[in-house]
């Protein structure tokens, strides 16, 4: 590790620490351009997050620690995983500490804590949240690991960032059971960042909420933490999606100059994966709650599925 | 690995990830067009191999599947279901779930089966055969698990273009006179199975098959 990749590691720090937002933003955006509304504009979250910065926060009289303590806690976890995904660079530090299998283990320690913090108040709506988001997630969890695996046995390295320059840097060939893998990646993603098949982000009806049923009690600052670390998991994943699955134009190792053109064709990518989750979000209707399980089974047996080929075919 | 092979596989993949996704589907009108999408890959998929072992013949018999399993079938279905009025009703005897599961187990089977047939084989699509054995054995169960009669027709026609793919990656296609012969069978085969629906129906006010259980009536 010298001053060059530590430069690079806090640059990446600060790029998704500040384009998460924004992303969210076009999103946001596109939604309501398909669907017909006036939008707010892409920088809407960012005066979301400042006017929820300004705010006082208030607690429940009964709240504990964890409750205070989580929404920092979810902040970092959401930082440090975005952090190790190679996003333009693959020469990362802190990537190279920590495996896909690490980065799947802190998504769920966050998932524990808002869990955790969403029973702490103890009213009826954090409870079924808490209880709905982890149906959700210890089925969405096996698929998403087993992606990883489809990548990790194709690359021989469970590291995300030797997956990438694998990828990206050898001869093009077509694998199939990464096709199978795209797909169930693509449905992990919508159902653990609160997307519409398996929950909708934008709605506070109280029978389909999972996400925000959890943060209800949440305001202010605290509330803004959540919010951010949120759109950082969304990024982190579309990011993750790119390293498996397009990682053209990543930057090689100890390569400054690819870092511009690495930026310049990571912009495109985001624009054009953003626009396809507000186009899916816009097609499909929300699930049954208790169609959410075969949902993820469906996204579990693809994964299985492209394990299976891949051994098959051997490629 | 060549290009052709590559796409081959990746074609292969597609068959049997829409295999699945039949064996999952709800509607019938859905189903049909999967089963559409179906042909339409088996097509392209046979005239790759054809282009890459320089066999002709696999070129009619591309030709044939784009005509007879993209164009025509789907049609005579969509005309049938328009006229039973059914868009909706696929009932299954164990729930989808189950049956995915199932299915996973069964794509397990086919694939060690095929294994050592394939290790016998000198085509350059030998890989594929575990998978093509496996869309055959989905489609099967497809029919199995299904009540009503259309799904377990379209069921019967997937499992055709299961070995029919089978065929193509096995042995580079059945010979022509066989092809043309199935082709005509199949087409027939549907003629048939459209004036049975109404049959059934009109016997029975409904096309699950259950009803055709009892011999007698009491």
């Amino acid at each position: 590790m010298n001053t060059s990749t530590l430069l690079l590691q806090l640059f990446q720090n600060l790029l998704v620490l500040l384009a998460a937002p924004l992303l969210l933003g076009w999103v946001n955006n596109c939604r309501s351009w398909m669907q017909g509304r006036s939008a707010a504009g892409i920088f809407q979250p960012y005066r979301n997050l400042s006017k929820l910065f300004q705010k006082n926060a208030v607690l429940a009289n009964n709240a504990s620690p964890l409750f205070r303590f989580t929404p920092y806690l979810l902040f970092v976890s959401m930082w440090l995983a975005a952090a190790m995904v190679p996003v333009v660079a693959v020469d990362l530090p802190l990537s190279a500490a920590v495996d896909v299998i690490a980065l799947v283990g802190i998504f769920a320690l966050a998932r524990v804590f808002i869990a955790l913090a969403a029973m702490d108040i103890g009213t009826s709506f954090g409870t079924l949240g808490a209880r709905r988001e982890m149906l959700i997630s210890f089925l969405a969890e096996p698929a998403l690991l087993m992606v990883l695996f489809i990548a990790s046995m194709i690359a021989h390295s469970t590291s995300l960032t030797t997956i990438a320059e694998t990828f990206a840097h050898k001869q093009f060939v077509i694998y199939p059971s990464l096709a199978f893998a795209g797909i169930a990646f693509i449905m992990v993603l919508l159902a653990e960042n609160a997307r519409i098949p398996v929950d909708n982000p934008s709605t506070h009806l109280e029978l389909t909420m999972i996400h925000e049923a959890m943060i209800l009690e949440y305001s202010a600052r605290h509330l803004a933490l959540i919010e951010w670390a949120s759109a950082i998991k969304l990024f982190a994943y579309i990011t993750i999606g790119f390293a498996l699955f397009l990682p053209w134009g990543i930057a090689e190792a100890g390569d400054w100059g690819a870092l511009p053109l690495a930026l310049a064709i990571l912009i495109p990518k985001l624009a054009a994966a953003g626009f396809g989750l507000a186009l899916l979000e816009s097609v499909s209707a929300k699930l049954r709650i208790f169609r959410a399980p075969e949902y993820l089974g469906t996204a579990f047996l693809l994964a299985v599925l492209g394990i299976l080929t891949l051994n098959l075919l051997k490629v | 690995m060549t290009l052709a092979q590559q796409l081959i596989n990746l074609f292969a993949a597609l068959l049997l990830l829409i295999s699945f996704a039949m064996l999952a589907q709800r509607r019938v009108l859905t189903l049909i067009n999967l089963f559409a999408w179906q042909g339409l890959i088996l097509a392209i998929s046979a005239a790759v191999v054809a282009w890459t072992s320089h066999q002709h013949h696999l070129y009619y018999s591309a030709g044939l599947t784009l005509l007879l399993k993209v164009l025509v079938l789907p049609w005579l279905l969509h005309r049938l279901i328009r006229k039973l009025d059914i868009k909706w009703d696929v009932e299954t005897l164990i729930n989808i779930p189950t049956t995915m599961l199932i299915g996973i187990v069964m794509v397990v089977f086919a694939f060690n089966l095929a294994l050592p047939i394939s290790a016998l084989s000198a085509t350059v699509t030998k890989g594929t055969l575990g998978i093509a054995l496996a869309c055959v054995l989905l489609s099967f169960m497809m029919m199995i698990t299904r009540r009503k009669a259309v799904p377990q027709v379209i069921g019967f026609l997937a499992m055709e273009n299961g070995l029919f793919f089978a065929a193509t990656s096995a042995t580079y296609g059945m010979p022509m006179v066989v092809e043309l012969g199935i082709a005509l069978d199949v087409l027939v085969g549907t003629f048939i199975f459209g004036i049975f629906f109404f049959h059934i129906r009109e016997t029975f006010d409904s096309l699950d098959i259950k009803h055709m259980e009892k011999l007698k009536e009491d």
